[in-house]
């Protein structure tokens, strides 16, 4: 982070969604619409087991995904129920906040990443350079619109609205680094029981956002969940993709350059 | 049927969504989440992918203006001008339609952010207009003087490159697989495009005797637009390239071929002697460079909606296998999960 707060920084906060813990209620999904005011972006019946929100965008800043899986116990044949809610994972590095021209979203003293509303003026930018698919544009509005991790209960000392609302703990929140330890607990803790699939994800500062402000304790491989797998912040390969702009507008000059002094002779 | 638990599943069966088995839930796949994407679309509309066209045309020209009146070239100098003056006074018309907010759209002026390029091109693109603007005035009216124009023209001439290509690296900064694992050549790509087509558009305008500047720039743009075009696609991944030959794609990208190896043609053969065959030829490639930059625009929507171009390389860079087998041997106790997915047996 290059931001530097002084004596306003704070203790950098987010969230660890242990999914082994999800019921699938769907209480961070309301908690979140009610505190923010997010407006209604469809009632829609996708029958996706049972998602019926499809994902994370402008108007959806919680999504619960649920994936149903056949599971061979010895002899009979049971069913493994998969359940995680989703959200903006406030990247170390963020490429919604590299990319956007006009300094609206910035990176708050606890670390999160938000959008100023009153700045953004709905270029785009963003939508496609996050990894993870968070952001999205608000039709009517213009603005893009994304998860703030509560800024404004941050700022009374409240927990975020979903953290609060959820009913396991599932959604626990707190300073990153309590959170990343007893992390790592839970996992070895869910090995020793036999769930050999659990894993943490985006809690390593070396993977390609940098760790997240939001890491998850997965039971099956990311994507199964609509998780990318390896996601990097595209501003890694900025040196490379404007070395080739360079060498592609060198070369543009050179014909041009080129062209001239070769067609002065035909003139 | 006399079964009326069987004639009641069939029921409730039809008209809604049905996976295998008669189930009601829609397989989930293990390497995707429904099949639906990971990514968001862009949202950039057909603006952006006209003012890749319009700004690449007008960098170009500027150059090519600059350069014919070093060497001389007056006729030539005074119609490429125009054309980048008019390439440049379309383009932030465009880029501000497309703002969802139009009215703030200085707010891109609040800041000069290195790690974007939508701001550095902002700058770059501001600058260029401006010394454009300035340079056609003193070499078609004379106002202002050469003591502004020539400035000007030099400021021009070295930001029209960066305006031709640097829309090449907005695009592959994001996370959309068919733009950014293809930065190393698309900016060649749109480099080709805008010689092509402003060395066109020039000749089209300018009298035969005093043309070939544009018709050579033209015709070597060509070559690299088609040259780095094809680059890019054999270098990608298979399942990236799809993208630019898909249903959206693939016929924008060949016909882009056409028109442009058509015009090149054209100008190389016949536009010495023949203006008719200069404008044919010079409408031709800027075609080629409006349909080439629309296929790698309409490529990025297909590629983020995909979620197999973004899942299968991150997977093969993480090193696991693709089938959807585990590598993980299940252990036996009951509360382990093997990874076969499919949708649960409804009871009966």
């Amino acid at each position: 982070m290059t931001v530097t707060y002084g004596e306003e920084a704070r203790e950098r906060v987010g969230f660890f969604t242990d999914t082994s813990l999800c019921i699938g209620c769907k209480a961070c999904e309301v908690a979140c619409k009610e505190w923010n005011a997010v407006p209604e972006d469809g009632l829609d019946f996708m029958g996706l087991s049972m998602d019926n929100t499809g994902g994370l965008g402008a108007d959806t800043w919680r999504h619960v995904a649920f994936v149903e899986q056949r599971v061979q116990l010895e002899d009979v044949e049971g069913l493994r129920w998969l359940m995680s809610s989703d959200v903006c994972k406030h990247c170390t590095h963020a490429a919604c906040l590299d990319v956007c021209p006009t300094g609206s979203l910035f990176r708050t003293e606890f670390g999160t990443v938000v959008v100023q509303e009153d700045i953004c003026n709905g270029c785009g930018y963003c939508v496609p350079a996050c990894p993870f698919g968070v952001l999205d544009k608000r039709e009517e509005d213009g603005r893009v619109w994304k998860c703030t991790l509560c800024y404004d209960r941050l700022r009374d000392d409240q927990e975020p609205a979903c953290a609060k609302a959820c009913p396991t703990d599932s959604i626990q929140f707190g300073p990153l680094e309590v959170l990343r330890v007893h992390a790592k607990g839970r996992v070895e803790e869910l090995h020793e029981r036999g769930q050999d699939g659990a894993r943490l994800y985006l809690d390593s500062p070396d993977d390609g956002v940098g760790g997240a402000g939001a890491f998850f304790l997965l039971l099956d491989e990311p994507e199964v969940y609509g998780l990318p797998p390896d996601p990097v912040d595209c501003t890694r390969d900025l040196g490379e993709s404007w070395r080739a702009a360079g060498a592609a507008a060198v070369t543009l000059a050179a014909v041009v350059a080129g062209a001239v002094l070769v067609g002065r002779r035909f003139a | 049927m006399s079964d009326p638990q069987a004639a009641i599943s069939q029921m409730g069966g039809r008209g809604r969504h049905q996976g295998r088995d008669g189930a009601m839930v829609p397989a989930a796949t293990p390497d995707s989440y429904y099949g639906r994407p990971v990514l968001t679309a862009p949202v950039w509309t057909w603006e952006i992918a006209a003012y890749f066209f319009t700004g690449g045309l007008a960098g170009a020209s500027a150059t090519l203006a600059a350069g014919a009146g070093l060497t001389g070239n007056a006729t030539l100098a005074r119609r490429a001008w125009p054309v980048a003056l008019a390439g440049a006074a379309v383009s932030p018309v465009l880029l501000i339609s497309d703002l969802g907010r139009p009215e703030r759209f200085l707010r891109m002026l609040r800041v000069f952010k290195p790690t974007s390029p939508m701001s550095v091109g902002t700058w770059v693109l501001s600058a260029f207009a401006t010394a454009t603007g300035l340079a056609t005035g003193w070499q078609l009216l004379g106002v202002p003087p050469a003591a502004v124009g020539v400035p000007a023209a030099a400021v021009a001439a070295l930001t029209g490159p960066v305006v031709s290509t640097y829309t090449a690296v907005l695009i592959a900064q994001t996370a959309v697989p068919a733009w950014h694992d293809a930065r190393r050549e698309l900016p060649f790509v749109f480099a080709g495009s805008s010689l092509a087509s402003a060395g066109g558009a020039v000749a089209a305008l300018t009298p035969v005797e005093a043309a070939a500047p544009a018709r050579a720039m033209a015709v070597a743009g060509a070559a690299v637009e088609v040259a780095a075009a094809t680059v890019m696609t054999r270098r990608l991944d298979p399942r990236v390239r799809a993208a630019y030959e898909a249903p959206s794609t693939g016929p924008f990208h060949q016909a882009a071929r056409a028109c442009t190896l058509g015009g090149a043609a054209l100008l190389a053969a016949a536009g010495r002697r023949s203006r008719t065959a200069t404008v044919a030829g010079g409408l031709a490639l800027c075609a080629g460079s409006a349909l080439e930059r629309w296929a790698v625009y309409k490529a990025g929507r297909v590629s983020a909606d995909d979620p197999a171009q973004t899942v299968g390389p991150q997977r093969d860079r993480r090193g696991r296998p693709r089938s959807s087998e585990s590598s993980r041997a299940p252990s036996p106790s009951p509360h382990s999960a093997a990874r076969s997915t499919t949708s649960p047996r409804r009871s009966s």
